[in-house]
């Protein structure tokens, strides 16, 4: 089945395609088949091939597939091609999965919104741009899949294009990832430079054999890498646009801001680690990035009103976790952490949707409460999403991928010891701001009207990711309680070894943060509150440390101000000067032409005596 | 002959078309498509591989040639060469001819023979510039290319189209002066150390001088093309000319009429005078980053639509001014790929904005908005053409782009990255557009006046096929690389500095 790989991000483009063409002829329930189903098939495929990969691995654990030679041109080249190994293969598998599942949820979500094949053709499209990404095998394509993913979000958060304040969000992710993404572009420019090709693994191998540890070209090479991956992974100093960009439909959120694309820069780092290995001061940074961003997110996301603010500041924090992994080189648990995370966030904000979908869209906590009994389905689905994002010990996938995470930190000398305590003060933030949403929306005094049902489109996708959430961590289990290295061992050809931990400090002190937050939360919230006083220090929290604030003053101000006041550009005042210098010209000189024969005399005998005079006097 | 024949049959089809005019409005029109049809077929049969019989040692990229005496006694010729550079350059700029005809039927009424008969000239001129190599038969094409463009924007023209026309008509006619004293100083020059007079492009490669006339020469060829390409702070002519232009005019203008100056930088300014192009590298470049965020900028701060595009296409143009002027072959061939994409994406953005003008009678984006609902078709495309001017990878823009800054970063690093910037600039201005014209609330005006249609068939084939080449471009470009490979290595050849290259002009060595 192998071959076949190449169908799989073609399906779904095929279907976006389809969806394109037959704008505003496709009944509703036509588009929602075609979007779903070509995922479904996406997903399909991609687990037979994987089933394969499993039990008959090809040589080196790399499948490699050409579709065609893209340019040969002054000693460059690339052709289109994909590669398909352990890496590349847990990333198809988890964006075909839980895809599928999200674009069975939307069928019935989106149900009666205008443009609703629109949105099918445009969540499609981010599906293949996608798939390209992690399937690419050399780095032109996968910015192609990279710059396809931006264009998907963009136009999925602007999906409600009536709405200026949507279109503004949409333009913010993307331009504010495209500032990541030029950086990474210079990156692919110096990597092809000095490396002499564009196939990603062929320069790995050139990096490690031409550039020492620590080299100065390596670093640059690697921060720029880095530049593209906070861009797209919306970590510091780059983060600002996620929570904007939750006003687009729930569904993208979960797909395109929570499972899938903003996870692209941990997978980026995970691809070209033999590059940030080369450069010990990168990959110190990714960590630091990773640790900072965690703790700015947990705090603000305490501070937020907005249920889907709330996850959004909690996926940021949650890709910090990723990305402290990375920087102490827990590259395992990077990737675990990843697919825990895409299955509880996904249900996370599916059944966020689900609640709001029944509350006329209404998002703030305080007018929701006590749904506990009213809405079943989505409490039970966002508290076992909930569960698993705190990481309750023991009974939820987010725990054995963060534990994975923390254990790599706590084996990672002082600095990370350091990174090891950010994640555990992390964990007891993530507990206590995500069991905070849980008590204020299920419990307390009922708000609102709820209305309808739910049909097995909602229903299926929220029961298959609750039991992801709880059983997806069983394939990694650390030593004490049963050692299962399933994922480590699939992962092995690919990433390093992560150093054993069979000290089980970290591990109770990390659980215990956790149970701490959620403990504090039921303290706090469990009885009905008021909404939150609006002191300074809540203010800033609520802006995430006032970013926003910041780059507005120093870049984007300045820069609309340059583009109003030159907006009839002063380069032509200067032509104009001489337009007019000569009609001034012109003007003096027409004078001369006055009709009056005295003056022509008098200018002709002036002429002619200047003129005797000089010939005569020199 | 073929390449007289390339030439004749548009000449002659304008005449056939303003004298059809008095008959029928349609017969200029159907004259003018299938004039533009068979020259393209004749274009299409040139395709292939340079014919070494025939052609002068050393000069293999020729595909075709046809050489004339014309005034014998001031060594000038009829001399028509035309390698893969030329080729593909002509085949753009017959098809856009045949789509600004297409995309004329309706918006064009009044005196429909003579403009079809000016817009035939035009392409003529502009095939003659890619063609001709006798400077003087270069100078002839290079001034009949701009009196149709005239008669263009001055006749069939929006508001204030007499001063846009004019200040055309003063911008290309006064650099072009330059151009001719620097032409004619070059014979002189090379008639001193040779004691042949002869105005072949050929015989003057080459010519010894001293470096401070080569500088000199070299500066007024370059003023030239700076201004038609444009390059800032040459460009103010462009946004008032294309304005005021009719959509073809504006299709003809940045499709086509822009790149004559881009060919001209290539074809003569570095072979002509290597050393002192080398030397004037820095500053060419230098001028071109500017350019495109300078241009970035001014597009970022418009309300008028077309002059948004048109800014947008100096900001483009920056990168084409980079890209020669870094004079290897990655940069050179993503300067070919960039041409032919900018035309592509740049003219299907003016027709858009010509069947927008059409429609709701402004181009001002503060009386747009939500357009979408509307009419979806156009707006759906308006959307794809701005996301491929910003670059987005699996189109044409992005590979012209990658290759030129893949390219400029052999030569110099810092320019390279502070033009790297431009994609975060193309980006803020291509999606800005999109908000206002199509996204967001409806206008006011909107709910009183009738509903505009949307696209027609004629104009969405147009779109689609235009979207297609893009397409074709950007995932497929290795033709149009080994089309232009040969000639570009000929011109990179004559163009290497006599004295050897210096370290900073070495192509890379991965």
């Amino acid at each position: 089945m192998r071959e076949f790989l190449w169908l799989v991000p073609l399906l779904p483009l095929i279907g976006s395609v389809t969806l394109m063409l037959g704008a505003g002829r496709l009944t509703m329930r036509l588009a929602g088949t075609i979007g779903a189903v070509s995922v479904g098939l996406a997903a399909i495929l991609a687990f037979t091939i994987a089933a394969g990969f499993l039990t008959n691995p090809p040589a080196g654990s790399v499948y490699q597939q050409t579709l065609w030679h893209w340019l040969n041109v002054g000693g460059v080249s690339a052709t289109f091609g994909l590669r398909l190994d352990p890496l590349s293969l847990v990333m198809m598998l988890v964006i075909t999965g839980v895809g599928f599942l999200i674009h069975l949820f939307a069928t019935e979500y989106m149900e009666g919104e205008d443009g609703y094949g629109r949105f099918f053709a445009h969540l499609n499209l981010f599906v293949a741009a996608m798939l390209l990404l992690v399937l690419a095998d050399n780095f032109l394509a996968l910015y192609t899949g990279w710059e396809g993913v931006g264009l998907g979000s963009y136009l999925l958060i602007g999906f409600w294009w009536r709405d200026p304040a949507n279109g503004l969000a949409a333009r913010k992710a993307f331009i504010v990832t495209r500032i990541g993404d030029t950086a990474l572009f210079l990156g692919l420019l110096l990597i092809t430079s000095h490396l002499g090709t564009l196939n990603i693994a062929d320069a790995m191998q050139h990096a490690t054999q031409s550039w020492p540890i620590g080299s100065p070209i390596a670093t640059l090479a690697a921060f720029l890498l880095l530049g593209g991956a906070v861009g797209k992974s919306a970590q510091l100093p780059l983060q600002t646009w996620l929570p904007d960009a939750m006003v687009g439909p729930t569904p993208v959120s979960a797909l395109i801001h929570a499972a899938t694309m903003v996870t692209a820069g941990v997978y980026l780092i995970a691809r070209t680690h033999a590059l940030f290995l080369l450069a010990p001061a990168a990959l110190l940074t990714v960590g630091i990035i990773g640790g900072a961003t965690l703790l700015l997110a947990g705090f603000s996301a305490l501070a937020q009103n907005d249920i889907k603010r709330i996850l959004a500041y909690s996926t940021m924090s949650q890709i910090g976790y990723m990305f402290l992994a990375l920087g102490v080189g827990a590259w395992d648990a990077a990737l675990f952490h990843l697919m825990t995370h895409a299955f509880f966030k996904a249900l996370l904000f599916l059944s966020a949707g689900a609640i709001t979908m029944r509350l006329h869209h209404e998002q703030d906590i305080f007018k929701m409460g006590g749904l506990a009994r009213r809405l079943p389905v989505a409490f039970w689905s966002f508290l076992i999403g909930s569960a698993a994002l705190a990481a309750l010990p023991l009974v939820t996938a987010g725990f054995y991928s963060k534990e994975a995470i923390l254990s790599g930190a706590w084996a990672g000398g002082t600095s990370g010891r350091v990174l090891w305590l950010a994640g555990v003060v992390g964990a007891f933030m993530t507990g206590l701001y995500i069991f905070r949403a849980v008590f204020i929306v299920f419990f307390g005094e009922e708000h609102g009207h709820v209305s309808g049902r739910y049909g097995w489109r909602i229903t299926t996708p929220l029961a298959v990711l609750s039991v992801l959430a709880v059983l997806g961590g069983l394939i990694e289990v650390p030593p004490v309680f049963g050692h299962v290295t399933l994922l480590s061992n699939l992962l092995a050809p690919v990433l390093p070894a992560t150093k054993e931990v069979t000290d089980i400090t970290p591990l109770l002190l990390a659980s215990l943060a956790a149970l701490l937050g959620i403990a504090l939360a039921a303290l706090f919230y469990w009885r009905p509150t008021q909404r939150p006083a609006e002191t300074p220090l809540w203010r800033f929290w609520h802006a995430a440390g006032g970013f926003d604030w910041l780059y507005n003053r120093v870049l984007v101000r300045p820069v609309l101000w340059a583009a109003r006041v030159n907006s009839d550009d002063f380069i032509d005042s200067f032509y104009d000067v001489i337009a007019w210098a000569t009609k001034a010209i012109h003007q003096q000189v027409r004078r001369t032409q006055n009709g009056r024969v005295r003056w022509y005399t008098a200018g002709l005998a002036i002429g002619s005596v200047s003129l005797i005079a000089i010939a005569v006097l020199l | 002959m073929t390449l007289v024949w390339l030439l004749l049959i548009p000449g002659i089809g304008g005449a056939v078309a303003w004298m059809a005019g008095g008959r029928h409005p349609n017969l200029p029109r159907r004259i003018a498509l299938a004039v533009l049809a068979i020259d393209f077929i004749i274009a299409l049969s040139l395709i292939g591989p340079a014919m070494s019989s025939a052609i002068p040692a050393g000069h293999a990229a020729w595909i075709a040639s046809f050489e004339r005496p014309w005034i014998p006694q001031l060594g000038i010729s009829f001399e028509l060469y035309l390698d893969g550079l030329s080729l593909v350059l002509i085949l753009l700029t017959i098809a856009l001819g045949f789509i600004s005809v297409v995309i004329s039927w309706t918006e064009i009424t009044d005196r429909v023979g003579l403009f079809h008969a000016n817009l035939l000239w035009s392409v003529t001129g502009v095939i003659g510039v890619f063609l001709a190599l006798d400077l003087f038969l270069f100078f002839f094409f290079w001034e009949l290319m701009l009196v149709p463009m005239y008669f263009l924007i001055a006749l069939w023209g929006h508001e204030h189209r007499f001063y846009a026309a004019i200040k055309f008509f003063i911008f290309t006619q006064g650099s072009g002066l330059l151009m001719l004293v620097a032409i004619l100083v070059l014979v002189f020059v090379h008639q001193q150390t040779t004691g042949h007079f002869t105005f072949d492009y050929l015989a003057l490669l080459g010519t010894k001088m001293n470096p401070t006339m080569a500088f000199w020469l070299m500066l007024g060829f370059f003023i030239a093309f700076a201004v038609k390409l444009p390059a800032v702070p040459f460009h103010t002519w462009l946004p008032d000319a294309h304005t005021a232009a009719p959509t073809a005019g504006s299709v003809l203008l940045a499709g086509i009429l822009l790149k004559t100056g881009a060919y001209g930088l290539i074809r003569f300014v570095v072979p002509l005078f290597p050393d002192a192009a080398h030397a004037f590298a820095p500053y060419a470049m230098t001028l071109g980053v500017i350019g495109i965020l300078y241009a970035a900028l001014l597009a970022y701060g418009q309300n008028d639509m077309k002059r948004l595009v048109a800014y947008s296409s100096v900001s483009h143009m920056g990168f084409v001014l980079l890209g020669v002027f870094a004079w290897n072959t990655l940069a050179l061939q993503g300067v070919v790929i960039q041409m032919l994409a900018h035309g592509v994406s740049t003219g299907a953005l003016f027709i858009l904005v010509g069947a927008l003008q059409e429609r709701i009678h402004t181009r001002d984006m503060r009386q747009m908005g939500g357009l979408w609902g509307s009419i979806p078709h156009l707006s759906a495309f308006g959307m794809v053409f701005a996301i491929a001017s910003l670059g987005l990878p699996g189109l044409g823009n992005f590979i012209g782009e990658f290759l030129i800054l893949l390219g400029s970063f052999q030569v110099g690093v810092p320019l390279t990255v502070i033009a790297a910037i431009g994609l975060v600039a193309g980006a803020a201005y291509a999606l800005l557009l999109v908000q206002r014209a199509f996204h967001g609330n409806a206008a006011p005006h909107d709910e009183t006046a009738a509903k505009p249609c949307d696209l027609t068939a004629p104009h969405l084939l147009v779109m689609a096929g235009l979207f297609l080449a893009l397409l074709g471009l950007g995932l497929y470009p290795q033709p149009v690389f080994d089309q232009v490979a040969a000639g570009l290595a000929v011109v990179q050849h004559d163009g290497t500095p006599s004295t050897g290259p210096t370290t900073q002009f070495a192509e890379a060595t991965p």
